[in-house]
């Protein structure tokens, strides 16, 4: 059977484990335009780690380069204490990183739940003749797949639409379905990018509690870039600030909220 | 009324994920398998097996085979009537070299060589999307069936350059050659179409059938999510192009008896293959069927129409074909991109309340 974190019995044990990711001096270039300079911060295991900064701070980026879409120019990235060759974005998801975008990113000719099972594809190794006649091993693990879809999507409260397909959602769910298919391949590090942008005060309160009890529930490490303060600081064990591409600040939301820079990062300051 | 599901109840994921999941949709589905296998084999005659049954089940097979490039992995390709000729002349090549094995085992194995060729030429997809691949693979079309009119080896060297069916039987009763009784090509041609439609459902409802939509809905957030996107793109062309390659092989072996690669092969049938699976529905094994149903049947019924009831002349009705036919696509296109299955299921699920809508 495939290990599944189990779900913990009380809030107050979260246990903020070993550094399960480090970024040592990335710098990342297009052409001539520095995206990310030289940024080191580590994610640890259980915690839930925000990136923020202003717009063009190379937030997204540094997104894309921890899930392989970019490979930086300079620096290592350390998963689980071993450094990371240049990867493949699939084999990255495989080494169990698992994200959701900006814009949803959804497969909109298929069903909620089809988005959801393929997100189950890492743990699904498809045999082309058994599946062809659908018997033996692919259809037991097309239940038991479905099974640990059918617990996620319960755990969402998405279980009403699991056959509607996606693009007949609202916007809302849309984000919730995303969430589901990252959440579903039980991943050891889950990244949101911005995944309250667009949402009324209701949904964002609704994402809010959903990443808590993600990372309450399964112990999942998440790091997510949001623009809302207000949510950032309420959310987050740590933060790194970024802007202009580099790192302005990095630790507990009330240090990075006194932080000088940050300060002048956000609010501006007058260049006298 | 007819569609009900009140009273349905799935209790196991087995039972949800089946194929029909409304009783009154499995008994009907039973019945067709039932009328198609034991019924109509006793009553179908000649005119009916050669005009509409056997090219309907041959290209329905062919048109199986392209929806699951083009309609559940999303890549395009106009070289649907190489690869047919590629099943078609290692069938021929097969039958030849080994008499003594069973023709059934040739069509497969004609799928199989069908589905390496259509690997590698599946190759560029991983490069080029779209309207680009659409032009590669068009080159695939031209380059194969070229191969096929130049290389005499493929042609035995015979001095027609073209490739006639040997007889070959199945319990004793042929099924290729001058010799085929109606009810034989029928039943063979029945046989193959049902087992591609069985197997092209179980694949296209499993994990490979969402990889290919992940890859046609989206391609980068599938990779993200850990498709290895050459893999599922290679995949499709070969499972893809082994229905094709099946669907040659009978063209040629069973039906035509002979057939030269240029003529039997040649860009219309990727053009046709590729309309039956826009008029009948892109994603939709049920839509491999309507369309292929549709743009055999149309000839005929046109034919029977205009040459023999009002007695227009043959090329006039040809010509209103061709205008109907672009006319269907050019509106399906517009109006209902799913096609004739779109329809159907719209149909079903009015089905389902009526009379009482509300």
């Amino acid at each position: 059977m495939i290990n599944q974190p189990q779900p913990r019995t009380s809030t107050d044990d979260r246990v903020i484990g070993d550094v399960i990711m480090q970024m040592k001096d990335i710098t990342l270039r297009f052409g001539g335009v520095v995206a990310i300079s030289s940024i080191s911060f580590d994610i640890r295991e259980g915690e839930i780690r925000a990136i923020i900064g202003p717009n063009g701070a190379g937030k997204s980026s540094m997104l894309n380069v921890i899930s392989g879409f970019y490979r930086p120019q300079e620096g290592e990235i350390w998963f689980r204490g071993r450094k990371r060759p240049a990867m493949k974005p699939y084999q990255v998801a495989r080494q169990g990183i698992a994200r959701t975008f900006q814009n949803i990113a959804l497969f909109e000719g298929m069903s909620v739940l089809d988005n959801v099972m393929t997100g189950r594809l890492n743990h699904m190794n498809p045999n082309v003749f058994l599946q062809a006649i659908w018997k033996g091993k692919a259809e037991r693990e097309e239940v038991e797949n479905r099974e640990r879809a059918e617990r996620i999507i319960d755990f969402l409260e998405i279980q009403h639409i699991r056959k509607t397909p996606v693009s007949r959602l609202p916007y809302g769910l849309k984000k919730r379905v995303e969430l589901a298919r990252a959440l579903v391949s039980e991943p050891s590090l889950l990244l949101l990018d911005e995944p309250m942008a667009g949402m009324n005060v209701e949904e964002k309160e609704d994402m809010s509690r959903f990443i808590l009890d993600v990372n309450d529930e399964f112990g999942t490490t998440i790091a997510l870039i949001e623009h809302d303060m207000g949510v950032v600081m309420d959310l987050s064990d740590r933060v790194v600030v970024m802007d202009y591409g580099k790192k302005i600040g990095d630790g507990i939301p009330d240090e990075v909220r006194s932080n000088q820079d940050v300060i002048d990062a956000y609010l501006g300051v007058s260049h006298d | 009324m007819f569609y009900r599901e009140a009273g349905d109840f799935k209790i196991s994921y087995v039972a949800d994920n089946q194929t029909f999941p409304i009783a009154f949709d499995r008994y009907r589905y039973y019945a067709i398998l039932v009328v198609g296998f034991l019924v109509l084999p006793f009553w179908v005659d000649d005119y009916l097996v050669n005009a509409i049954l056997a090219p309907f089940f041959i290209y329905a097979i062919a048109a199986i085979g392209l929806n699951i490039l083009t309609g559940y992995c999303g890549q395009v390709s106009l070289g649907t009537g190489g690869f047919m000729a590629v099943g078609a002349y290692s069938c021929y090549k097969l039958m030849t070299g080994f008499p003594d094995v069973s023709i059934v085992l040739h069509i497969i194995l004609a799928g199989g060589i069908t589905a390496v060729v259509g690997t590698v030429f599946g190759l560029p997809s991983l490069r080029i999307k779209g309207f680009y691949l659409a032009v590669a693979t068009l080159a695939a079309q031209f380059f194969l069936v070229w191969l096929f009119n130049r290389v005499s080896w493929f042609y035995n060297y015979s001095a027609s350059g073209q490739i006639n069916a040997p007889e070959r039987t199945v319990f004793n009763v042929p099924v290729t050659g001058p010799n085929v009784e109606p009810w034989a090509m029928y039943l063979i041609c029945l046989f193959f179409a049902f087992f591609s439609a069985v197997i092209a459902r179980n694949l296209t409802r499993g994990t490979l059938g969402r990889t290919w939509m992940a890859i046609r809905d989206m391609d980068i957030a599938a990779e993200i999510i850990g498709v290895n996107p050459l893999r599922a793109k290679l995949t499709a062309f070969a499972i893809s192009s082994f229905f094709v390659g099946i669907s040659g092989a009978l063209f040629f072996a069973v039906y035509l008896g002979a057939a030269e690669a240029g003529d039997s092969f040649g860009i219309q049938k990727s053009f046709i293959v590729l309309f039956m699976i826009i008029i009948g529905g892109l994603g939709s094994i049920f839509g491999s069927f309507a369309g292929a149903a549709l743009l055999v049947v149309l000839p005929v019924f046109l034919k029977l129409i205009g040459v023999d009831l009002f007695g227009w002349p043959t090329d006039l009705v040809a010509h209103i074909q061709l205008v109907i036919v672009g006319l269907l696509i050019i509106l399906f296109l517009v109006l209902e991109p799913h096609g004739l299955a779109q329809l159907w299921r719209i149909a079903k699920e009015k089905l389902r309340l009526w009379p009482f809508p509300h």
